[in-house]
């Protein structure tokens, strides 16, 4: 697997704050990296650095095999990116937008290219109209044509859906998933949201207050052992009761007034719920979730 | 020896007589000689020489027309001249009517004897208050003007003749004045830097003033319209 | 490179705001013509009244060298603030509307970037001069012809004779060009330090006014450190209507009395322009980009 981004001992210190602390991680060739923190955990700091937007403190940064310090424009060229709000020149069409930017990239990509990815993020028939007009969701959609009008191998999206309704999301979800598979293109990916990335991404890195927390595949993380399993019932208090004589006491893991939580294998679902209906514990729901989930949100809500 | 005294005292005032009555001849001679021109359109070059006005040598046209019809334009150009000054003519000045004349001996001026003639005007209200001018009796031609007004100072106005001198018409004129001191509010000019130039301020202390005309060329008595006087 | 200045051009020229400036001058200087065409007789009087005390003057006084002359003194000490209104919305600007993050993450080396921005500044500037030089001149002398050029110093009168004219307003505006790039060099450097465009803009116009006003006091205090203030030499521009007399009192046509003060002017403002242009790139080359 060839690595396409190699990140050591990476920190980044902003006067009294460490954003970034020590850190270190790889993405591979056709990976979707997905890249979690809560807000300020370092996200995009370190994004802002693999783009050259930021110096680090310390640490390297090698991208497609070269340090980055050394060789930016080569690199540059060959990544596109969308930094958090996709702002651009709103006095300029779409279609100018478009070009402007993939003439800095160097390139001159003619009317049809230009139509062609305006056509891709679904904006053809706004090409020039001017930004300003455009909602929130085809701004970040004109971003995203700028960021793949290069044609580059490392597609990098800082918080991409920030401020986009369920169908925009939904769309760049496609989007991101129809990159990987067809162009075979590399993304990272940053998100505050599991949900937004689980779906997606091969690989999943999740840091806080700038360290690393886990890095694994999304096969590994996602183990359907780890399943998490939450239940409302009419009456907690018998329910507990009756779940003390049962064989499911030691997947209990909490329990609050209302609600009582446990850890099992996703497959045992069906028998937990048969089980629960036998010792006549009333339930008004029941729902499952992956417990990487709920160590996200542990993790990343304690501050 | 009283005789003798009287004698004298009777001869001076006689003589003084005399030459008082030539006096006013002499300029009659003289008014007469230029009356002669009715018009004339004279160019030449005219220069200023005012401590503090920086003006180049321009070409200029003068026109004039009896009796006291005066003009003097500069092609496209700007001209400044003393108040009252250039404008006034010899040939006004010399109204033996209006003045009484006192005859007050001769002077060189030029290495030519000429006949210092002072002018006090009758008239309270005239804004000359004295003029002086000494005259070549022999060329009936006046060669310098000194004259105090009661609104533009003295001005003294010194000619030179040269081919048009049968007409009494001088090929330079200078004319001497005193200025008065020349400071603008920064305001209005917006220039607000004085640095570096003390010197050049003090030079421009002088209010001695001159503007010199050079004429080339005289077009006499052929008409001119009185449009060109407006 | 070429390509950079380019696309900084293209955006300056297609924002509704890089025309306020042009609109503006073609506002003032059409107003002040049309009230010098109107009164302009009234204005010489009263600008000369003092003269007038002592000398009769004749002639074309308002003519198109005068009002030019007159729509540079005007317009000179305002056009720094509506290039204060580009030069400092440079960088800022970008920053502000997001776009220098993208930007940044191009294969343009951040020198490249600076420098092609500033000459784009610059070609703003000048060509806000060139349109100041065609209403201002070019209409002036349409408008009211040519002629003698009569000006008031503090301490004396200048004549200039029309043929002699035309050479020194060249130089004017070349050197109105060299005072103006100070200017935006002044906005872009402070254009670094925000990320919105009214700060940079609000204190690159109150750095020119604070100046001006110490440039223009004669106060002790003040004037040792006049020579150093750009905004002492922006009006070195006059000089060249200030011409050297012969020992006869004749003006020498062709001639600047005081062309040292040029070269220094230039110097102190080429200077300015070197070193904050210098910091500007090596603050921009190492800043961390958080917009």
């Amino acid at each position: 697997m060839n690595e396409i981004i190699k990140v050591t001992n990476l920190t980044k210190q902003f006067k009294q704050i460490t954003a970034v602390n020590n850190l270190s991680f790889n993405v591979n060739s056709g990976d979707v990296y997905g890249f979690l923190g809560q807000n300020g955990a370092g996200k995009s700091t370190t994004i802002r650095m693999l783009l050259t937007l930021i110096q680090p403190t310390n640490g390297s940064i090698e991208i497609f095999g070269l340090p980055l310090q050394n060789n930016r424009n080569e690199i540059l060229k060959n990544i596109g990116a969308v930094i958090e709000k996709p702002d651009v020149y709103k006095y300029l069409s779409a279609y100018d937008n478009l070009k402007l930017f993939a003439r800095l990239n160097g390139t001159r990509p003619t009317h049809h290219q230009l139509m062609q990815q305006l056509e891709i993020v679904g904006l053809a028939n706004r090409a020039k109209d001017k930004v300003a007009t455009f909602s929130q969701g085809m701004k970040q959609r004109v971003g995203i044509a700028i960021a793949l009008i290069h044609q580059p191998q490392l597609i990098i999206l800082d918080e991409p859906t920030n401020g986009l309704d369920p169908q925009g999301i939904a769309d760049i979800r496609n989007l991101i998933i129809k990159l990987s598979k067809e162009h075979g293109k590399t993304i990272l990916i940053s998100s505050h949201l599991l949900s937004e990335i689980e779906q997606i991404a091969t690989r999943i890195l999740i840091i806080d207050k700038g360290k690393k927390i886990i890095e694994d595949t999304a096969t590994a993380l996602f183990n359907p052992s780890q399943t998490i399993v939450e239940i409302e019932t009419t009456n907690n208090e018998f329910a507990l009761q009756q779940l003390q004589k049962s064989k499911w006491l030691t997947s209990i893991q909490q329990h609050t007034t209302n609600t009582i939580t446990f850890k099992l294998d996703k497959s045992q679902i069906p028998t937990l719920n048969s089980n629960l209906v036998e010792m006549q514990i009333q339930l008004i729901s029941i729902k499952p979730r992956h417990s990487l989930e709920d160590y996200f949100l542990r993790v990343t809500t304690a501050n | 020896m009283k005789k003798l005294g009287f004698l004298f005292l009777i001869l001076l005032c006689f003589q003084s007589i005399v030459f008082s009555q030539d006096a006013t001849t002499l300029l009659n001679k003289v008014k007469a000689k230029i009356n002669l021109v009715n018009d004339y359109t004279a160019t030449g070059k005219m220069k200023t020489d005012i401590t503090f006005i920086k003006a180049p040598i321009g070409k200029v046209t003068v026109y004039f027309k009896k009796p006291n019809k005066f003009k003097l334009k500069k092609e496209n150009g700007i001209s400044i001249l003393p108040k009252g000054g250039v404008s006034i003519n010899i040939g006004a000045i010399i109204n033996v009517e209006d003045f009484d004349i006192i005859d007050s001996g001769e002077e060189i001026i030029d290495n030519t004897i000429t006949r210092k003639i002072i002018l006090l005007p009758k008239n309270e209200t005239n804004d000359v208050a004295l003029s002086t001018m000494y005259i070549d009796a022999e060329k009936l031609l006046v060669k310098k003007v000194v004259t105090t007004t009661k609104e533009n100072g003295t001005y003294q106005i010194l000619i030179s003749y040269g081919n048009y001198s049968q007409y009494g018409l001088p090929d330079k004129v200078v004319f001497g004045f005193n200025t008065k001191d020349y400071k603008m509010p920064k305001g209005i000019t917006m220039e607000f830097d004085d640095e570096g130039k003390k010197e050049m301020r003090e030079k421009m202390k002088n209010k001695k003033g001159k503007v010199e005309i050079m004429y080339n060329t005289y077009i006499i008595n052929k008409g001119i319209n009185d449009a060109i006087f407006n | 490179m070429f390509t950079l200045i380019q696309i900084e051009l293209y955006k300056i020229f297609n924002r509704p705001r890089t025309y306020i400036a042009f609109i503006a001058i073609a506002a003032l200087t059409i107003i002040v013509q049309l009230g010098l065409k109107v009164d302009g007789k009234e204005y010489a009087d009263f600008v000369m009244a003092d003269l007038k005390n002592t000398f009769s003057i004749d002639g074309k006084i308002i003519n198109g060298y005068f009002v030019c002359y007159v729509l540079l003194q005007l317009l000179l000490v305002h056009v720094p603030l509506l290039i204060a209104l580009i030069a400092a919305d440079m960088i800022s600007g970008e920053a502000n509307i997001g776009t220098l993050r993208l930007l940044l993450t191009k294969p343009i080396s951040r020198v490249q970037f600076i420098i092609a921005k500033f000459i784009a500044t610059c070609i703003y500037t000048v060509a806000l001069l060139i349109w100041l030089a065609i209403l201002g001149l070019l209409l002036s002398i349409f408008i009211f012809g040519t002629g003698d050029l009569l000006l008031l110093k503090n301490n004396y009168v200048v004549q200039l004779q029309q043929n002699d004219i035309f050479w020194r307003y060249t130089g004017a505006f070349l050197f109105a060009a060299i005072a103006m790039i100070t200017v935006a060099a002044v906005g872009f450097f402070l254009s670094l330090f925000a990320e919105n465009s009214i700060g940079p803009i609000v204190a690159t116009m109150s750095i020119i006014i604070v100046c001006t006003i110490l440039s223009t006091m004669s106060l002790p205090l003040f004037n040792l450190i006049k020579p150093y203030l750009f905004t002492t030499h922006l009006v070195t521009w006059k000089e060249f209507f200030d011409i050297k007399i012969n020992n006869q009192n004749e003006t020498i046509a062709g001639s600047i009395q005081n062309p040292a003060k040029i070269i220094n002017s230039l110097t102190v403002l080429i200077a300015h322009i070197i070193i904050l242009i210098s910091i500007t790139i090596f603050i921009f080359k190492k800043k961390d980009i958080l917009s």
